[in-house]
């Protein structure tokens, strides 16, 4: 099994985070791990992508083959869109609804989510809100992460350990919110 | 055994840290940069030396003294800074290196965050120095151990190429057995390090017999791996090449005859056995066609060679799963119906909210507002970004420090008024020489210097020298005190910004105006620090 991922956003916005909490938890999983992502120039608040592959196979490389995706998830409606190419027949979109408008020419929000309620099994949820409401707006990642939960081979307490101890340094109060916000993603997907 | 998720990067590191590195040099640049922090964390617990340094060039001579004195040492950069470094580079492959001596070039093929996609085996092969270039996490910390024995062994520089996608990709890593660092041992070799000519013509003699062993070294390399299935067509992979061909072999109809080189120069003896065994070769290599471009000159005219140059394979950008996919005739995998093209944007960087280069660039274009024949050349940093709307401030970007010489040349051909605007760390890398020639022909010309105290583009590296020290810099080169003015680039000085520049435009000599306002990005960090 290799579960193929692109996780997606505007630069800035935490992407990388995100990437990094998933690769962690599934390396405690025991689950082989190659995770891309770009720095640099693409991080000035342009799209940047991170691909993820997890698995109990061999990954040979760390780009994302075409149509492989078994996810998309992204910081951003309209990103989430773009790498549509990437998504296998029956892969799942989950983005988060608030669009980022730092260009002049953003279309139509409402084509957009038009677009995403095209893709069967898309999600698309108000990652930011439920992120303030949990403690702090920056925390939006971990609601996706939470709205992911289920369709990633991990276990939810690992998910929540590799959190626990990418923010333990930043002090308990930062960990609590990050995982408040997980649980509120996970419960937007999984209400039980 | 210790097994530690790693970027590639930090790989390379950590395999310099546990191979007995001494010393370490560099000058940050995407994909590199995470090199060299990770050894500066981990410097002074390991008690070694890390450091930045003023350019690539410097580095590579801080670490040819470090070898000279028989410890070893790494020095880090992307693709473009082994041209920067070119000078001390391929003279080096002359010396009698002691301590091992290990270059770390991160090539950027499809241009991520850089002006070209060189490709570093050219000049690798150029200078005749031996290359690693690996394809995972663990080879990248597999073969920086086995690199830093080689260039002992040899007497020999050795390159670790890097690419983005490796560089910037996390994995896990198993260590090795930590080995102590190296004695004081200062080189024996009189006349090893010394490139007159008497002495670099025997030199260059010795390189070329260390050659031939670098051939047999290659031939019994365990990264280069040759497995002939009796299939019709070969396949030759560089690098990434070889993952991407691996990731379509499942759909192929049958297992090819296949020769991965991850160590160069290329094992020729491998070659002419695939090549005997196959009616025809594809040759997938992240890069340039640099193993296809030697393959004409190893076989001559023949069987057909497939590969970059006759456009099997795409000649630009990096490869891809999907590029190989098509390279091998196979069809695209299918992907979800959804097509959303209608919707999408492009959406590509530009400077911070708040950016200090954001405030100059208005000011420049203000006060040049009147100027058809004006022109404002530029430079390598964020600043690059000036390039794009809204701004459209720049009309230059070509290489470190290019944009004061360029300004020179293009006022004394007659262009007026010429503005030149360069970042702080790349005035001290490249373009402090080239004010040296404006001073000393008093170039009609107006230097800006965008200081912001930091590399900024590579994520906030300090400067080599604080803020208040450029003004007594310039002074001391010997700019007019009087043409030496600075400014605080804020919306509130706009219009103040725009009357000095119009000032210092209007002066028909040169000029020097330093746009002092900290990055904004390094401000938020040193308040989250100091919290």
């Amino acid at each position: 099994m290799i579960c193929n991922m692109i996780l997606c956003g505007v630069g800035g916005q935490g992407v990388l985070s995100l990437a990094a909490i998933i690769a962690k938890a599934s390396l405690s999983a025991h689950l082989n791990v190659r995770q891309s992502e770009v720095h640099g120039m693409s991080q000035r608040g342009g799209e940047v992508s991170s691909h993820l592959r997890i698995g109990d196979e061999e990954i040979v490389g760390d780009l994302v083959p075409s149509g492989t995706a078994d996810l998309i998830i992204s910081m951003e409606p309209m990103e989430s869109l773009r790498y549509l190419n990437y998504l296998k027949p029956n892969g799942i979109v989950i983005t988060a609804s608030e669009p980022v408008k730092n260009i002049s020419n953003y279309p139509d929000v409402n084509a957009v989510y038009a677009k995403i309620a095209e893709i069967p099994g898309s999600i698309c949820l108000e990652a930011e809100s439920l992120a303030e409401a949990a403690g702090s707006r920056r925390a939006s990642n971990m609601v996706l992460i939470g709205a992911a939960s289920s369709f990633l081979p991990l276990e939810t307490d690992g998910l929540q350990n590799a959190i626990r101890e990418t923010f333990a340094s930043k002090g308990e109060s930062i960990v609590e919110t990050n995982l408040k916000a997980f649980d509120a993603g996970r419960r937007f997907q999984n209400p039980n | 055994m210790i097994e530690r998720v790693l970027l590639g990067d930090e790989a390379l590191a950590q395999a310099a840290v546990d191979a007995g590195l001494s010393c370490a040099y560099g000058y940050p640049g995407t994909p590199s940069t995470e090199v060299m922090e990770y050894l500066i964390a981990a410097s002074e617990a390991n008690g070694f030396k890390a450091m930045w340094c003023t350019n690539e060039k410097t580095a590579y001579e801080e670490a040819l003294g470090a070898s000279l004195a028989g410890k070893r040492a790494l020095i880090t950069m992307k693709h473009v800074g082994l041209n920067a470094s070119a000078d001390a580079f391929v003279n080096s492959a002359l010396l009698s290196i002691n301590g091992g001596l290990v270059v770390c070039v991160a090539d950027d093929p499809g241009m991520h965050s850089s002006q070209n996609e060189q490709d570093t085996r050219a000049l690798a092969a150029f200078a005749k120095v031996p290359v690693f270039e690996p394809v995972s996490q663990q080879e990248v910390y597999d073969m920086t151990r086995e690199a830093f024995e080689v260039s002992e062994r040899f007497g020999v520089p050795v390159i670790l190429r890097m690419v983005t996608r490796i560089a910037h990709s996390r994995a896990s890593v198993r260590l090795s057995e930590k080995r102590p660092q190296n004695g004081l041992n200062k080189s024996s070799d009189k006349t090893g390090w010394m490139l007159l000519p008497a002495t670099a013509k025997r030199n260059w003699a010795r390189l070329l017999e260390k050659e031939k062993q670098f051939h047999s070294y290659s031939e019994e390399s365990k990264y280069n791996t040759l497995k002939l299935t009796g299939s019709k067509i070969g396949v030759i992979t560089g690098g990434l090449g070889g993952n991407y061909f691996r990731e379509n072999t499942g759909d192929l109809p049958q297992e090819l005859s296949r020769l991965h080189i991850g160590f160069y120069p290329i094992p020729a003896e491998k070659v002419r056995r695939l090549y005997e065994s196959v009616d025809e070769i594809l040759v997938i290599e992240e890069g340039y066609p640099v193993i296809e471009e030697q393959l004409r000159g190893l076989l001559g005219p023949g069987k057909p060679i497939h590969g970059k140059l006759d456009g099997t394979v795409v000649r630009t950008g990096e490869l891809t799963p999907d590029n190989v996919r098509a390279a091998l005739a196979l069809p695209p995998r299918p992907c979800g119906s959804v097509n959303a093209s209608d919707v999408i944007v492009p959406r590509p960087p530009a400077l911070c909210k708040g950016c200090p280069h954001a405030d100059t660039f208005a000011a420049v274009k203000a006060a040049l507002a009147e100027q058809p024949q004006s022109l404002v050349t530029s430079d390598i940093g964020c600043y690059s970004l000036g390039a794009l709307p809204p701004h459209s401030a720049i009309e230059t970007i070509v290489c470190m420090g290019a944009s004061v010489g360029m300004a020179k040349g293009a006022a004394e051909a007659g262009l007026y008024p010429v503005v030149a605007t360069i970042g702080d760390s790349t005035f001290l890398h490249s373009g402090m020489t080239a004010l040296i020639d404006c001073i000393q022909n008093n170039t009609d010309m107006t230097l800006i210097i965008l200081d912001n105290s930091t590399v900024g583009m590579t994520g906030g590296q300090p400067t080599m020298i604080p803020s208040s020290r450029f003004e007594p810099l310039v002074r001391g080169l010997g700019v007019d005190p009087e043409h030496i003015r600075t400014i605080v680039p804020l919306p509130q000085q706009h219009d103040k910004n725009t009357a000095i520049i119009k000032e210092e435009i209007e002066h028909r000599g040169l000029s020097v105006i330093l746009a002092v306002r900290e990055c904004i990005e390094t401000a938020k960090r040193r308040a989250r620090k100091t919290k």
